[in-house]
């Protein structure tokens, strides 16, 4: 139990360090890891505990949060979960001290700067790849233009437009 | 219309505040965490302005861990220290801990419900477009330049359309973000 553990632990620390992007994005080596190498999951566990990570709310994170609950119970959420976050985590809080005391050098202000439009273009290109990943038929893409518009123009809470979703695809499903 | 939208003049944000905003992140952050971070920190309680928030999520977004997460270590930091970096991530982590290991126990039974898959793929397309709306958001009223479109388009054509691997084109479109942006400063 102890070698699991510490097997967890060495495993999401390690990709805690090159997660740039984030879980999703290191998606194919988590695979690899839990499936191909320690042979931790099949197949069909990982894919459905993914889908039971989207289903949740909160950070994707969770996601691996749940690789190390099916692994080695509530130890191994624990461990999964610490090993993923502590590296990163460490790392943007020095990086975010750095900048902060910096803040007025003309070199961190133009990083800044710099940084803001990518992350703008990353958070599109994650919508239309969420859209792709999930939309399969016309409603399901109505769903989304609807909603991307609902954010657009209003500030009431989204939580509107994800309980509509669910409704009208709900709705589909017996009207078609 | 509303445009960016003030923050507060700058004052600290309260170890309370802060685990119960993440909470409410963490609690409400169905289909990616992002979108309702903005919502909440930015349009309900106004700690930071788009420009502010938009720039601790570039941070978090070159940074190693996801975006989300690492926002909320610096927006910790910057307000109450490491306890505030603490106090955000268990606050943005709780909730979802405890709802994914109750699904864990239903999930099997529920999941061939065909009402149940077809609510969670509504409520996913849904919280796909609000991932959209969001960025489109914070774009209008962060008024980018012309540079600034430049960067944003090249990144959102290279992870988004032509779906290349993030890592390489983070490392090739950051150094060329920062080098243009140092020379359109210079002019």
């Amino acid at each position: 139990m102890t070698g699991v553990l510490a097997e967890l632990a060495r495993t999401f620390a390690l990709l805690s360090l090159v997660s740039i992007g984030g879980v999703n994005a290191l998606l194919p080596e988590i695979h690899r890891q839990v499936v191909d190498i320690h042979g931790w999951m099949t197949d069909a566990a990982f894919a459905s505990a993914f889908a039971m990570a989207n289903a949740a709310p909160g950070p994707n994170v969770i996601f691996v949060s749940l690789i190390g609950w099916q692994v080695a119970g509530l130890s191994g959420l624990l461990v999964a979960t610490f090993a993923l976050l502590i590296p990163s985590s460490a790392l943007a809080y020095f990086a975010g001290r750095i900048l902060t005391r910096w803040s007025r050098h003309p070199a961190v202000s133009v990083l800044r700067d710099a940084l803001i439009p990518v992350a703008l273009g990353m958070m599109l290109a994650s919508g239309l790849s969420m859209m792709r990943t999930v939309d399969r038929d016309v409603v399901t893409v109505l769903i989304s233009f609807a909603a991307t518009a609902f954010v657009y123009v209003t500030r009431r809470n989204p939580l509107w437009a994800l309980g509509s979703g669910a409704i009208v695809n709900v709705a589909a499903l017996h009207v078609f | 219309m509303q445009h960016d939208i003030p923050a507060s003049p700058h004052r600290t944000i309260s170890k309370a505040e802060l685990f119960f905003g993440f909470l409410k992140i963490g609690l409400l952050g169905f289909g990616g965490v992002a979108p309702w971070a903005r919502h909440i920190i930015v349009e309900e309680r106004r700690w930071l302005s788009d420009r502010e928030f938009a720039e601790i999520l570039g941070i978090g977004q070159v940074l190693p861990g996801p975006n989300t997460i690492n926002a909320a270590v610096i927006i910790g930091d910057r307000n109450q220290g490491i306890v505030g970096v603490l106090l955000c991530l268990l606050g943005q982590m709780a909730m979802p801990l405890v709802i994914v290991a109750g699904l864990a126990m239903v999930y099997d039974r529920v999941a061939a419900m065909p009402e149940v898959e077809a609510a969670l793929i509504g409520a996913a397309a849904a919280s796909a477009g609000l991932v959209l709306g969001t960025a489109l958001k914070m774009i209008r009223n962060i008024r980018p330049t012309l540079l600034a479109y430049a960067i944003g388009a090249a990144g959102f054509a290279a992870i988004g359309l032509l779906r290349w691997p993030l890592v390489p084109v983070v490392l090739v479109l950051v150094p060329t973000a920062i080098a243009a942006t140092w020379w359109e400063r210079r002019r």
